[in-house]
C-alpha cells in the first residue's frame, strides 16, 4: 500500500511540473526543427535545469509574440538582419557573451559582426545561406545560378518550391536582375516585382517543411536553406545544392536573453554552454548548419565534413553576403512588392 | 397609503438592482473577453504602424482602412483599388461559398438517409458522423495532405487503375483547399440538417406522393421547405468558419494561394501592417455579419410565408 502511495506522489510530482527534481527552468524560443534534442538532454543532466523548446517560424512571428509580453521565454534566437531591431525595441540584454568563458572558442570571424560588435548581446547558433536545391533527376544543366526559381528551366516548372522569406527571395532577385540591396529605385523595382509575379505561376508552392517533401519527390527544386538540402539529399541522393552565382543571402542565427527573462542566470549558463566546441558540433548535427565555433568540426557527424552543402566554394565566396535591415520606408516598399507576389 | 406605494416602488428598485448585480459577472465576462478586445482592434485599425510591427500608440492615422480598399501604385503613386485584397478576398469567399455548396450537396442526402432509418439505427450512423471530431483540425488536414499529393493514395489508386497516366496535381491548388475544408466541414452541414430532419413529418411526403406528385416535386416543394431552418443553420455553420479558414489553406494550399486568414497573418508578421491587419480583421467580422443578416431575414421571410 505504501508503495503505491509513493508511486501516486511521484507520479503527481511528475505530472505537476517536473520541475520538481531540477534546480529551475529554461525556456528556449527558437526556430521549428532547429534545435538537438540531445544537446538539451545534456545542458539538462549537466545543470539540472528542465528546459523548455518552443517553435517560431519567422522572426516577425517570434518578435510580435515577445513584444506582446506575458510569452515566459528566457532566450530568442534571431537572425543577423534582425538582432539590431531586438536591441533597439528593448526587448534583449546586454548578457556580456564576451566575457563568458568558453567565449573564446567563438571563430574571430563571428567576433566583430556588424549586427553585433564584440558580442555583447548575442551567442553564435549556426549560419548558413539560402540557395538552390535541385533534385538532379529531374534536370542535369547549371544550377549554380538563380534562374533556376526566376527563370526555370521547363523540366522544374510547376515543381518548385521558394522559402515564404521576403527578404531571402527580394535579394536573389534584386542581385539577379543587377541591382543593390536596400535599393529605392522604383524604375528598377519594378522590374523585380514583374520578375517574381512572371515566375510565381511556374512555382508550386511557398512553403517551409522543404525536407520530407524532396524525399516524396513532391518538389523538383528549391530556393531554400543549405542545411535542409543536406537534410534532403541524405533521403534522396539526387538532391544537390547550388550557390547562385548572381548572388545570395548568408545568414546567422545568434542567440539572446530577453529582457524580461525569468531566469537569467540558468540562460546565461545556456550561452556559455553552446560556445563549448563539443556542444556546438551538436547543434550542428542536429540542423545540419556550420556553428561558428572554432574546433567543433572534429566532433561533427561524419557526413557533415566536407559536405558540398557546407563548404562553400571558392568561386561562389564573393556571390554570398549578409542582408543588412533595410530603412523602414524601403522595407515598406519591399513588403509591397511581396503583398503582390503573395496576392 | 403613499408609504405602502413607496415601500413597493424600494422593493421593485432593489429587485431591479439584484438583477443587475446578479448578471454582472457575465456581462463582466462579456464585456472584457468578447467585446474588449474587438475595441482593441478597432482601436488599432485607427492608428499608424508602427516600424517594426505593432502600432504607435496615439497616433491616429486612416492608412489601415483605406489600404483595405485602395492603394498607391509602388512605382508611380496613382491611386487604384486595392487589387491584391481584393483577389485574396475573392478567393476566400469563392472557396467558402463553394464549400457550403459542396457539403449541402453531399449532406443533404447523408442526413436525408440517417433520418430514414430505423430510431435505433440513427444513433449508430450519427456517432459515425460525429468521429472525425475526435482528432485535431490540424492532424485532419495533414491526413488530407497524404490523400491527395502526388505520391499519396488518391493518385496511386487511380494510377494503379490505369484511369490515370500521370499523377494529377491537386496538391498546392484551390481545389486543394476545398477538398479540404469540404472534407473537415462536413459534419457541421450534416448534423443540423439531420436536427431538421429527424422532425419531419413523413405523412406530408406520402400525401405527396399519393397526390401523383413526382420525387423530384416532392423533394422541392415539400422536404426542403420543412428542412429549410436546416439548411440555413447548417449553411451558416460551414460558411463562417470556411471564410476564416488558416490552417487548410497554409497546409493544403502551399502558402501560394492565401485566404483572407492568411492575409492577415501576413500583417501582423513579415507585413509589418498591423492597421491594416485589424482593419481587415473588421471587415472580415463585417462580411459574415452581413451574410449572418441576409440568411437570418430570408428564413423568417419563409417562415412568415407557410403561416400567411
Amino acid at each position: 500500500m505504501k508503495r503505491i502511495v509513493t508511486a501516486l506522489a511521484a507520479a503527481m510530482t511528475v505530472a505537476l511540473g517536473g520541475s520538481a527534481w531540477a534546480d529551475g527552468q529554461l525556456n528556449l524560443y527558437n526556430w521549428g526543427n532547429y534545435t538537438n534534442p540531445e544537446l538539451i538532454k545534456k545542458f539538462e543532466k549537466e545543470y539540472n535545469v528542465k528546459v523548455t523548446v518552443t517553435d517560431y517560424d519567422s522572426n516577425d512571428t517570434a518578435l510580435a509574440k515577445v513584444r506582446a509580453g506575458g510569452h515566459g521565454f528566457d532566450l530568442v534566437v534571431p537572425s543577423a538582419n534582425y538582432v539590431q531591431i531586438w536591441v533597439k525595441e528593448g526587448l534583449i540584454a546586454e548578457a556580456r557573451p564576451d566575457q563568458m568563458e568558453n567565449f573564446k572558442n567563438v571563430d574571430e570571424r563571428w567576433v566583430n559582426v556588424p549586427w553585433d560588435p564584440g558580442r555583447h548581446y548575442t551567442v553564435p547558433w549556426q549560419w548558413g545561406l539560402t540557395g538552390i536545391i535541385v533534385d538532379t533527376s529531374l534536370y542535369k544543366g547549371d544550377i549554380n545560378t538563380s534562374s533556376i526559381f526566376l527563370d526555370p528551366p521547363k523540366e522544374l516548372v510547376g515543381k518548385i518550391n521558394v522559402a515564404p522569406e521576403m527578404n531571402d527571395v527580394l535579394y536573389a532577385t534584386i542581385k539577379y536582375l543587377g541591382g543593390d540591396w536596400c535599393t529605392d529605385d522604383r524604375e528598377f523595382l519594378k522590374k523585380v516585382r514583374d520578375k517574381l509575379v512572371e515566375a510565381k505561376p511556374k512555382w508550386i508552392a511557398m512553403d517551409y517543411g522543404t525536407i520530407e517533401k524532396f524525399a516524396s519527390r513532391d518538389y523538383g527544386a528549391a530556393y531554400y536553406w543549405n542545411g535542409a538540402a543536406l537534410r534532403a539529399r541524405e533521403q534522396n541522393p539526387n538532391v544537390k545544392f547550388g550557390y547562385p552565382k548572381e548572388g545570395f543571402p548568408f545568414f546567422m542565427d545568434s542567440v539572446a536573453l530577453l529582457k524580461d527573462a525569468k531566469n537569467p542566470e540558468n540562460a546565461k549558463l545556456f550561452m556559455n554552454f553552446i560556445m563549448d566546441p563539443q556542444n556546438a558540433a551538436l547543434i550542428s548535427a542536429f540542423a545540419k548548419y556550420a556553428n561558428g565555433i572554432k574546433g567543433s568540426e572534429q566532433y561533427m557527424p561524419e557526413d557533415m565534413k566536407g559536405a558540398p552543402e557546407l563548404v562553400v566554394p571558392e568561386e561562389f565566396q564573393k556571390s554570398g553576403a549578409f542582408l543588412e535591415s533595410c530603412s523602414p520606408e524601403v522595407h515598406d516598399l519591399y513588403t509591397r512588392i511581396w503583398t503582390d507576389l503573395l496576392k | 397609503m403613499a408609504s405602502a406605494q413607496e415601500a413597493a416602488e424600494a422593493a421593485a428598485r432593489s429587485d431591479v438592482r439584484n438583477r443587475w448585480l446578479l448578471s454582472a459577472p457575465a456581462l463582466l465576462i462579456i464585456f472584457f473577453a468578447a467585446v474588449g478586445p474587438l475595441f482593441i482592434m478597432l482601436a488599432y485599425s485607427f492608428m499608424a504602424k508602427g516600424d517594426y510591427g505593432d502600432v504607435k500608440f496615439g497616433q491616429f492615422s486612416l492608412d489601415g482602412w483605406f489600404s483595405v480598399l485602395f492603394e498607391r501604385d509602388i512605382f508611380d503613386d496613382t491611386l487604384s483599388l486595392a487589387d491584391a485584397n481584393l483577389s485574396v478576398f475573392w478567393r476566400s469567399l469563392k472557396l467558402s461559398v463553394m464549400t457550403t455548396a459542396v457539403t449541402l450537396f453531399l449532406g443533404f442526402p447523408t442526413a436525408y438517409f440517417i433520418a430514414t432509418r430505423p430510431p435505433e439505427k440513427r444513433e449508430t450512423w450519427l456517432f459515425l458522423i460525429t468521429i472525425p471530431f475526435w482528432t485535431n483540425l490540424l492532424i485532419r488536414t495533414f491526413a488530407m495532405q497524404e490523400v491527395i499529393r502526388n505520391e499519396g493514395i488518391l493518385n496511386s489508386v487511380l494510377l494503379a487503375l490505369g484511369v490515370i497516366d500521370r499523377p494529377i496535381q491537386i496538391m498546392f491548388t484551390d481545389t486543394a483547399i476545398l477538398f479540404g475544408m469540404v472534407y473537415v466541414y462536413l459534419p457541421l452541414m450534416v448534423l443540423p440538417l439531420y436536427a431538421a430532419m429527424d422532425k419531419l413529418d413523413f405523412r406530408l411526403v406520402e400525401a405527396g406522393y399519393d397526390l401523383y406528385a413526382t420525387r423530384f416535386r416532392v423533394l422541392w416543394r415539400i422536404i426542403i421547405p420543412l428542412v429549410k431552418p436546416g439548411i440555413i443553420a447548417g449553411s451558416i455553420l460551414v460558411f463562417v468558419p470556411s471564410l476564416g479558414a488558416y490552417v487548410i489553406p497554409r497546409v493544403l494550399g502551399g502558402g501560394k494561394n492565401m485566404m483572407l486568414g492568411n492575409y492577415i497573418e501576413l500583417q501582423f508578421g513579415q507585413g509589418r501592417n498591423w492597421p491594416l491587419g485589424a482593419a481587415i480583421s473588421i471587415t472580415l467580422m463585417a462580411v459574415v455579419m452581413v451574410a449572418l443578416l441576409f440568411y437570418v431575414r430570408s428564413a423568417t421571410r419563409g417562415e412568415a410565408g407557410r403561416e400567411g
